[in-house]
């Protein structure tokens, strides 16, 4: 793994760096995002239709080793080559981290000194440091982040305590497992305490590890705390190594995170609103939103996004944004994807997947040229305020 | 008439040719795919089209319900409203309300039905059934006929064969696009020759651009299936497409091709991927088999199609039937083997390589040889000598037994 980091804003800890991941041929920069996949692939969209997205900052996959555990055993995954031949997605940068928003929460009342616990869909299960670094080298990621004890923003200061003791632990216990390949990021934990989230971030300073995996957000802490806690947590860490975070996903929680310095975000957002029959309209490249471009009698749209679901799509001949120049938007009427919405067809979520991490990762563009042109905060600023009259209209 | 069917090869009874639609043009031996509600599971067109489908069949009865077909006439029409450049057949509507709605009845007015809506009764006749689907516009629509079970028996099929004839006047008089879509015309008659006999002169009495023939693969016997395939194709027209409805596994479609059958339409390969089977040249595999869990091989290592070339069979089976990709993956494949065997059905005809063809192909289904009397029966009339793949072939299938299912049950 290759980071450095290229611009700094002056106002504000954003930043923007170059990132180089494994085998992949792609540099990516930061702030990027990761996208989320089942099972090793995008939700909806075919590996057919993955090369349509934006390059190449679609290259970079967030995976999660424990989707695997009922399904294939980790030896044959081993056998194929890893996650990238298995995934047939041999040019991209594949990030592991055990947790997700969907499909594998952290259970800690669960997780105990000997491992951290997951709720699943084929049940809870315990996850040892040592049995996860066996689906880590068995997948051979390009990144993985550290076994942690995640826990909800409103457990007690000793039970907070606990949570980092046993990250620290895991970590050293995860590294001493010596897996070769792959860089590492050190999970960050410590729930809504400034000085469990500072003691956490300074232990794992100490280690050698390429970068730090931000956990326990997202987890119950209200957005006026986060400030402060990134900021705990940020500045403890070196300038020059990658923070990657997980559980802010909403645009203002992205933007929120990029101010304290974090480099690396989940897509879980993305999915939200494709399940939801949702599509992201927001400007993305800093001009107003075109009147023409909302229709704001319906329940659910508002300046940000517009529910496809909403009868008054019913015969719109225009994509979903005339503007974007995705496969969906290129091919597909709004008419057709409420139609499609509406008789439960898998294509709407196909389009949708598409059409959404097509346009959040144009936001992602934009705010790395906000930060570079020294006008991020006053991008988010603009951004958020838009965003909130949108919603009060 | 909008259409041209022109041969460009022939072995014994069966052919292979261009079917000329406003369209696309298309090669039969054709596989048409079915795209029920405008779609089919999570694959694009522009997918659809680099597998190589050639024409996708939409189904009335639910395109009816929704959008509607004054919605998709709005539209532009259903090319436009789901961009799809390529051909489009849709089905008359009856078929699926008799199939799906308990409540349905057929008078000689028409199909009459309890609206899924609103519960209200409803009529379809044949001259509604043609508007909806001029206004759907496809390039092959189809005659509403008096659907009946083939096991049905008595006087049932006689009224049936002879109620969908004088339906069809009535289709062809209601039918307002001809010069842009094309009529075909249903032979019913059950498994009795004469009442097929009878039907099938009425309909080329007619000159439509196409026919089908109706009522089959509704669990008749194998034998009375090909029979009643083998009487239709040798007296409907030479110039015309003829076109065996619901009909899809690969076994049949070879058949019926040899028969001298052109089109097919079937759910099969997109509902059994759901179910996690593949269709594989053995027969079927199925994903979901334990012994999948650990088998690092393509699900069929002969083809070329994307999942083939990129996944394993041990990935494909963590997928199936639990999350969305799995059936979209493996529905990709099924389509891709359905719509590769109806261009080796053409090109082995073009080449005069056909009964090489059907022998290999009956050699990888029943590599023991135990190809179904029905099968040799029908390759005799078909004029096929299949006497090569009827001994036992001399190659090892340890696996035959335990992870494909060879023998097709219909
Ligand atoms: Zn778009
Ligand atoms: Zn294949």
């Amino acid at each position: 793994m290759k980071f450095r980091v290229k611009a700094w804003s002056k106002t504000g800890r954003s930043r923007v760096g170059e990132l180089e991941l494994g085998s992949c041929p792609h540099t990516f920069e930061t702030p990027a995002l990761l996208l989320s996949t089942r099972k090793g692939l995008p939700h909806f969209i075919s590996p057919q239709l993955l090369p349509s997205l934006p390059s190449p900052d679609s290259f970079l996959l967030q995976c999660n080793p424990l989707h695997f555990i009922e399904g294939i055993p980790f030896e044959t995954v081993s056998r194929i080559g890893g996650l990238h031949d298995m995934l047939g997605l041999r040019e991209y940068a594949l990030a592991a981290a055990p947790r997700d928003s969907d499909v594998c929460i952290p259970e800690s009342n669960s997780s105990n000194k000997f491992g951290a616990s997951f709720e699943t869909p084929s049940g809870r299960h315990l996850i040892k440091p040592i049995e996860y670094m066996k689906m880590i080298s068995s997948t051979k990621p390009d990144l993985w982040t550290t076994l942690a004890d995640e826990v909800p923003a409103w457990v007690s200061q000793k039970r907070n305590r606990t949570s980092v003791d046993r990250t620290v632990k895991w970590l050293d216990e995860c590294i001493g497992q010596n897996v070769t390949g792959g860089a590492v990021f050190g999970s960050i934990v410590g729930g809504s305490s400034i000085e469990e989230r500072q003691r956490c971030a300074q232990e794992i300073a100490r280690r050698n590890v390429s970068g730090y995996w931000i956990g326990g957000f997202g987890l119950g802490e209200s957005m006026e705390q986060r400030p402060a806690l990134l900021h705990a947590v940020v500045t403890n860490l070196p300038e020059e190594k990658p923070r990657q975070i997980f559980g802010l996903s909403l645009p203002e929680e992205v933007l929120q995170g990029i101010s304290a310095g974090v480099d690396l975000f989940d897509s879980t957002y993305i999915y939200d609103l494709t399940i939801g029959g949702l599509a992201l309209t927001f400007p993305v490249n800093g001009t107003e939103p075109h009147p023409s471009d909302y229709q704001l009698n319906d329940n659910v749209s508002d300046f940000t996004k517009i529910n496809l679901k909403a009868t008054i799509y019913r015969k719109d001949e225009s994509p979903i944004l005339d503007s974007c120049n995705c496969y969906t938007c290129q091919n597909h009427t709004k008419a057709y994807i409420n139609h499609l919405l509406n008789v439960h067809e898998m294509l709407a979520q196909t389009l949708l997947e598409i059409h959404n991490t097509h346009h959040y990762l144009a936001l992602f563009r934009t705010i790395r040229e906000a930060i570079k042109g020294d006008r991020f905060e006053e991008f988010k600023h603009k951004f958020i305020q838009g965003r909130r009259e949108a919603s009060v209209l | 008439m909008a259409l041209r069917f022109e041969i460009l090869g022939r072995f014994n009874r069966a052919r292979a040719a261009q079917l000329i639609l406003p369209h696309f043009v298309c090669h039969t031996p054709l596989f048409m795919p079915v795209g029920t509600q405008g779609t089919i599971k999570g694959l694009t067109t522009n997918e659809l089209e680099e597998i190589g489908c050639q024409i996708i069949l939409g189904n009335t009865y639910h395109l009816a319900l929704r959008p509607t077909s004054e919605l998709i006439d709005e539209m532009g029409g259903l090319h436009k409203f789901m961009n799809w450049p390529r051909a489009l057949l849709t089905d008359s509507g009856g078929f699926q309300m008799v199939s799906l709605l308990h409540l349905a009845d057929i008078t000689e007015e028409g199909v009459t039905f309890q609206s899924p809506v609103d519960g209200k009764p409803m009529l379809l006749t044949p001259e509604e059934s043609i508007q909806i689907q001029n206004r759907i516009g496809a390039d092959i629509i189809m005659a509403l006929d008096d659907v009946v079970k083939t096991t049905t028996k008595g006087p049932r099929i006689e009224e049936a064969m002879y109620r969908t004839l004088r339906w069809i006047d009535r289709c062809i008089k209601a039918h307002k696009r001809p010069d842009e879509q094309n009529l075909f015309g249903i032979v019913q008659g059950g498994l009795d020759p004469r009442l097929r006999d009878l039907c099938v002169k009425g309909l080329v009495e007619r000159n439509l651009p196409g026919y089908a023939i109706g009522g089959l693969a509704g669990g008749e016997d194998k034998d009375s299936f090909w029979r009643v395939v083998a009487q239709c194709t040798a007296s409907l027209p030479e110039d015309k497409p003829r076109y065996v409805m619901g009909v899809g596994y690969p076994l049949d479609i070879v058949v019926c091709s040899a028969l001298g059958a052109d089109m097919y339409d079937c759910v099969y390969p997109t509902r059994t991927a759901r179910f996690g089977t593949a269709l594989v040249p053995e027969g079927v595999l199925k994903l979901k088999h334990k012994a999948m869990a650990d088998d690092i091989r393509p699900v069929d290592p002969t083809c070329e199609c994307m999942v083939c070339k990129n996944y394993t069979r041990a990935y494909i089976h963590c997928l199936v039937t639990k999350d969305a990709m799995g059936s979209q993956l493996l529905s990709y494949h099924n389509l891709y083997y359905m719509l590769k065997l109806s261009r080796d059905l053409h090109s082995s005809i073009v080449r005069g390589q056909f009964p090489q063809f059907v022998c290999q192909f009956l050699q990888k289904m029943f590599p023991e040889g135990d190809v179904p009397e029905w099968v040799c029966n029908a390759m005799e009339v078909a004029g096929i000598d299949i006497s090569s793949c009827c001994a036992p072939f001399p190659m090892s299938h340890d696996e035959h037994q335990t992870i494909y299912e060879s023998k097709w049950v219909a």
